[in-house]
């Protein structure tokens, strides 16, 4: 063959700045026969980074079931999952990460996460609905800290508002080691109907292929790979790598595409998002199992003498591939001609399986597509647990002096930025575009009308980070157990999940252990509860100079509500409410926020999940939703009882306060073997207060619905509590805690503005 | 002809800049109390083909006053120059 | 050059709106679902490349970011072939309301005076906000009670609302100011001001009342699923 390419030769120093190793790019050259010019070398390092390629979580995250009743799209074969809900209705959705561009530069960092995965829903045919994220910072008195919360929400609020998707909800946590490595996982939710799914195929030889969207440049080149590195003092010069987001652009292109699959003129889409045109055009055809050829010479650029090096490998934004009827040319030509977009037919599929590339009808790469897109290396890393956990598990419970004053403790968790009010940052997305959004944020989970339908969707981010730095495993089973309680706290029927594995450098045994062992506690208790895995990202080099973040498997879970009139929200509703206490609590103070930041202690075991006892609670809760007998509910986490009851009353609409004073059954019910944590005999009152026992939940009922709710909970065999009455200005809890509920939100509401306001 | 136009935009002296002032702001709390005014404004290069000077000017003038700028809260400057 | 038939509303057959849909148009289909699905008004939408209106009483500019709005607000929109026809129905006595970048559109097009400066905290807000109504004798606000106090969500980066002091004296003579922030008492203040906008004004009318500019979703509070309903008795008042 004839190659047009005048390029340095590749050497092994070329090779490794690639980021391919030796072996890797000896499996090149048997791929493909021959040595890899510079080009399909760097389509090689693209395809099999991490990034694109999964090649050391691959084999951990077969763990994850991936099908159940009533999944269309599974994961992992396009470019997100779907779950059917009935009526002709699909719900697509996917979590991703944006973590490494939010640190370089966080406005644009953030702005095209939410870009790429709102790409990833209407690729799929599907109408975004609504966004989510998950976003984790060092802590918020740094001003390093305060400059990337500014720039990431701004970011997020810039591209979400701009192209009218509301933001409805997720979570945001604080923690020196987020320092420098924040998180950023945004998460989108998109409706289709069945019938018009798209996938991301080129299939139908002689079917054009068409580009649409800017033109090309040199922004975001070598993205996938640079994604895939540690960060490092250096990566703070990489500035070119990170993308500028254009929300106008991709919102023309939304609508666009979106119009495109009312047609019978589209065989396949897919997004231009990492790896660039490299990606779409190999995963396209090795979907299909075809060829496929494009001429560089036509592909739109926007910067004079781009080598195809550099075409094929550019990450310039809001880019689509797609994949037409022959005949039907003129069809999607129009559409995207109404939309002010350009579409250029750039290539066409082909009989066979190879990817070709032409510049100027000169072949300027040839690669077998398989061989870029299934075909990488897969890495079996080691594993070793790490040295620190035997010791930071360890507590001895009688050497933490129980607090004297229970008042300052709860003021003191509620004005930690992890716990206190997000107004501040979610006031800055709209939330309340497509007038769908029926729990605004602030809400155990988001919960959003279909219109036409008398169903809702409900969705839920978690994921505490300490836990599974203490314990991988049960953190990880908490994470997707807290997600399923979010989500049926509102009534919501879990339907699948999706996640974000955040995690520190693979080829360091003691991080991949623990990713291990929290996808393997993620998929038990995906298992117990019976819900699919349709799909998500994996994101390791987490790390700054000071070390890995925690482990860190951000869960989303989406769940559906038939009857929207059957939701339940999470705080006090009614004066004269019975307030009750589900789920047993024991002396569980290891790892919580509580002994944290009142004794600064990031140690113990965390609490111990019972996924049986858990899949009752979710199954009892459902039940009363359904027979519409809680007024509220609302689960127990960071913070304990005193947290949830503080959030029950300052969340009221009425500012409803509660008395709550029959905490007597619950010490009891403590008493026991507790042999799983080790914490015998007498249940403390920091404990009863603050501690974080699971398959807990706040619920509140009129007086005439407690015969039902207790019948129901001891139907299914869970400890059942009246412990008060909500009303009044107060918060009275037992002996020790008595606030007005006024102080309380004052302080709730104040924490983030008084550290964020008045920046640049 | 071609010729590059740098074009500014502020705000009229009487409307008040809430960027201008936070700007100010956040420079006193960095340490750079010398720094009395700040006010914020664009910037935008036009390259545009002309006859002339005088007509490169009139069309200029007509791009910032029926587009560039908000006459009722903005105002603006150019300088003009003939491109090689 | 098209001309519009010059009519009275139309009796007896109700209201017919139309909703002009720009590219970045976002609330378009809020305010189509609220007018058909809720007030069961006939609505129909426009694309903003079409010259020509049809036949209605009421235009809608709906919120969005028009076209991306990167130099400013809605300064690309008013240039849309069918501006032109907007204008016209207006001339014609016929409605014309402007919701959020509806209403910056309209001030862009000069429809109504003033112009829209960044909110004065520099940050996007959305979140419901108090609202005193001014002057209930417009056809938007005529279900209203006079000095009601309602509650409606605001979603903008850009809606501090400015103009010179005779513009202001204009509308504050003319009773065009409709709604300004006030506390959830009616009070007014800086402190229930939002945006920093001028006179706490949150939408005016021209002196005809026939063009309403308001930042407030009233799309927004309609229904009584979305917990709040305070901006039904706007598209009520139309009807």
């Amino acid at each position: 063959m004839t190659m047009t390419q005048n390029p340095p030769a590749i050497t092994p120093k070329l090779i490794a700045l690639h980021g391919i190793t030796p072996e890797e790019y000896q499996m090149i050259i048997k791929k493909i026969g021959r040595e890899p010019n510079l080009t399909e070398l760097g389509m090689f390092s693209v395809m099999w980074s991490e990034h694109c390629s999964y090649k050391n979580s691959k084999p951990i995250l077969k763990l994850f079931p991936t099908s159940g009743a009533g999944v269309l799209v599974k994961a992992g074969e396009e470019n997100a999952g779907i779950v059917d809900i009935g009526d002709g209705l699909a719900v697509c959705f996917k979590i991703e990460s944006h973590n490494h561009p939010s640190a370089i530069e966080p406005f644009q960092g953030a702005a095209t996460g939410v870009g790429g995965i709102l790409r990833d829903i209407f690729t799929m045919g599907a109408r975004p609905i609504f966004l989510m994220n998950s976003l984790r910072f060092g802590k918020l008195d740094s001003p390093q800290t305060q400059r990337l919360v500014r720039g990431v929400v701004a970011g997020i609020s810039h591209y979400g508002n701009c192209m009218g998707i509301p933001t409805v909800g997720g979570e945001v946590y604080f923690d020196e080691c987020y320092e420098g490595n924040p998180l950023v996982n945004a998460m989108a939710v998109g409706l289709v109907t069945k019938d018009s799914i798209v996938k991301g195929k080129a299939s139908g030889a002689g079917n054009p292929v068409y580009y649409v969207g800017p033109g090309t440049g040199r922004d975001g080149l070598g993205g996938a790979a640079f994604a895939s590195r540690d960060l490092s003092e250096e990566s703070h010069e990489d500035r070119p790598a990170v993308q500028v987001g254009d929300p106008f652009m991709e919102k023309l292109l939304m609508e666009a595409c979106l119009e495109l699959c009312q047609t019978d003129a589209l065989v396949g889409m897919q997004d231009m998002g990492a790896a660039g045109l490299t990606c779409a055009t190999s995963e396209t055809a090795a979907r299909a199992a075809m060829g496929i050829e494009i001429d560089l010479a036509k592909v739109p650029q926007r910067e004079t003498g781009m080598t195809s090096y550099e075409i094929m490998l550019s990450e310039s934004q809001e880019r689509m591939l797609i994949i037409v009827k022959k005949g039907k040319e003129k069809i999607v030509e129009d559409i995207f001609e109404k939309w002010d977009l350009h579409a250029a037919r750039i290539g066409e599929v082909k009989e066979g399986t190879t990817m070709r590339v032409f510049e100027n009808g000169k072949l300027a790469s040839e690669i077998p597509a398989k061989a870029l897109v299934d075909e990488g290396p897969v890495n079996v890393r080691e594993e070793k647990q790490p040295a620190y956990l035997e010791l930071e598990q360890k507590l001895d419970l009688a050497g933490i002096p129980e607090p004297q004053d229970f008042n300052a403790v709860l003021l003191k968790l509620l004005a930690h930025p992890s716990i206190a009010s997000k107004a501040w940052i979610w006031e800055q997305y709209d939330h309340m575009v497509r007038t769908d959004t029926v729990f605004y944020p602030g809400h155990d989970a988001a919960l959003v009308r279909i219109k036409g339908t008398t169903k809702g969707l409900a969705a839920s981010t978690d994921c505490n980070s300490l836990y599974c730095y203490l314990d991988p495993y049960e953190g990880g089973k908490i994470a997707v157990a807290e997600a399923v309680r979010n989500v049926i706290s509102t009534g919501a029927r879990p339907l699948g999940m999706t996640n974000c594995l955040n995690f520190g450098n693979p080829m360091k045994p003691e991080v991949f252990w623990t990713f291990h062992q929290a996808v393997n506690g993620m998929s038990d208790a995906c298992r117990a509860f019976g819900i699919p895995v349709t799909g998500g990202n994996v994101s390791f080099y987490n790390e700054n100079p000071q070390g890995a973040i925690y482990p860190t498997p951000t869960v989303g879970i989406v769940g559906l509500i038939e009857d929207i009139e059957t939701r339940v929200p999470s705080a006090f509703q009614n004066q004269g409410d019975l307030i009750f206490l589900l789920g047993a609590t024991r002396n569980e103070i290891g790892a919580s926020h509580y002994l944290s930041v009142i004794h600064g202690r990031k140690q113990g075991l965390p609490p111990r999940l019972d996924l049986e006892r858990e899949a009752a609670l979710g199954r009892l809760i459902l039940g009363l939703a359904g027979k519409k007998v809680l007024s509220s509910c609302h689960d127990l986490s960071e913070g304990g009882l005193a947290v949830t009851l503080a959030e029950c009353a300052i969340r009221s609409p009425a500012k409803l306060g509660a008395v709550v004073d029959q905490l007597d059954m619950v010490m009891q019910s403590a008493l026991g073997p507790q042999a799983q944590t080790g914490t015998e005999g007498k249940l403390r009152a920091d404990a009863l207060y603050f501690g974080e026992s699971q398959s807990r939940c706040v619920v509140t009922v009129k007086p005439e619905h407690k015969e039902v709710l207790v019948h129901e909970a001891q139907k299914w065999g869970l400890p059942v509590f009246q412990i008060g009455k909500a009303g009044g200005k107060d918060l009275v809890l037992g002996e020790r805690i008595q606030l007005a509920v006024a102080d309380l939100s004052r302080l709730y509401e104040k924490v983030l503005p008084d550290s964020l306001n008045g920046g640049v | 002809m071609s010729y590059k136009a740098q074009v500014h935009v502020s705000l009229k002296k009487s409307v008040l800049d809430p960027q201008g002032k936070t700007v100010l702001h956040a420079l006193g709390t960095l340490g750079f109390k010398e720094a009395r005014d700040i006010r914020v404004g664009k910037y935008f290069e036009v390259a545009l083909e002309a006859a002339d000077e005088k007509k490169a000017e009139e069309s200029l003038r007509k791009i910032c006053e029926r587009v560039l700028i908000n006459p009722v809260i903005e105002e603006y400057s150019f300088t003009l120059t003939k491109s090689a | 050059m098209h001309e519009l038939p010059r009519q009275e509303l139309t009796k007896g057959e109700g209201l017919k709106a139309v909703i002009v849909v720009f590219p970045g148009s976002n609330c378009d289909t809020d305010c189509f679902h609220v007018l058909r699905d809720v007030l069961k008004i006939p609505v129909e939408f426009v694309w903003h490349k079409q010259g020509k209106l049809p036949q209605c009483d009421l235009v809608v500019l709906p919120g969005g970011f028009s076209y991306g709005d990167y130099l400013r607000t809605g300064a690309i929109a008013r240039f849309s072939p069918v501006m032109q026809d907007v204008k016209r129905h207006a001339e014609a006595g016929r409605l014309v309301l402007g919701i959020c970048n509806g209403f910056q559109i309209l001030l862009e097009a000069g429809l109504l005076p003033g112009a829209m400066l960044r909110n004065r905290s520099l940050s996007f807000i959305c979140k419901p906000v108090w609202l005193r109504v001014e002057n209930n004798q417009t056809p938007f606000t005529r279900k209203f009670q006079s000095g009601a106090i309602l509650q409606i969500p605001i979603a903008h980066g850009e809606g501090n609302y400015f103009c010179d002091n005779d513009t202001l004296k204009g509308l504050e003579d003319s009773q065009s100011i409709v709604f300004r922030y006030s506390a959830q008492t009616g009070e007014l203040g800086d402190e229930f001001n939002p945006n920093g906008s001028l006179g706490h004004i949150a939408g005016i009318t021209n002196a005809k009342r026939n063009i309403l500019g308001m930042m407030p979703h009233p799309e927004r509070a309609s229904e009584s699923l979305l917990a709040l309903t305070d901006g039904r008795a706007l598209w009520e008042s139309l009807v």
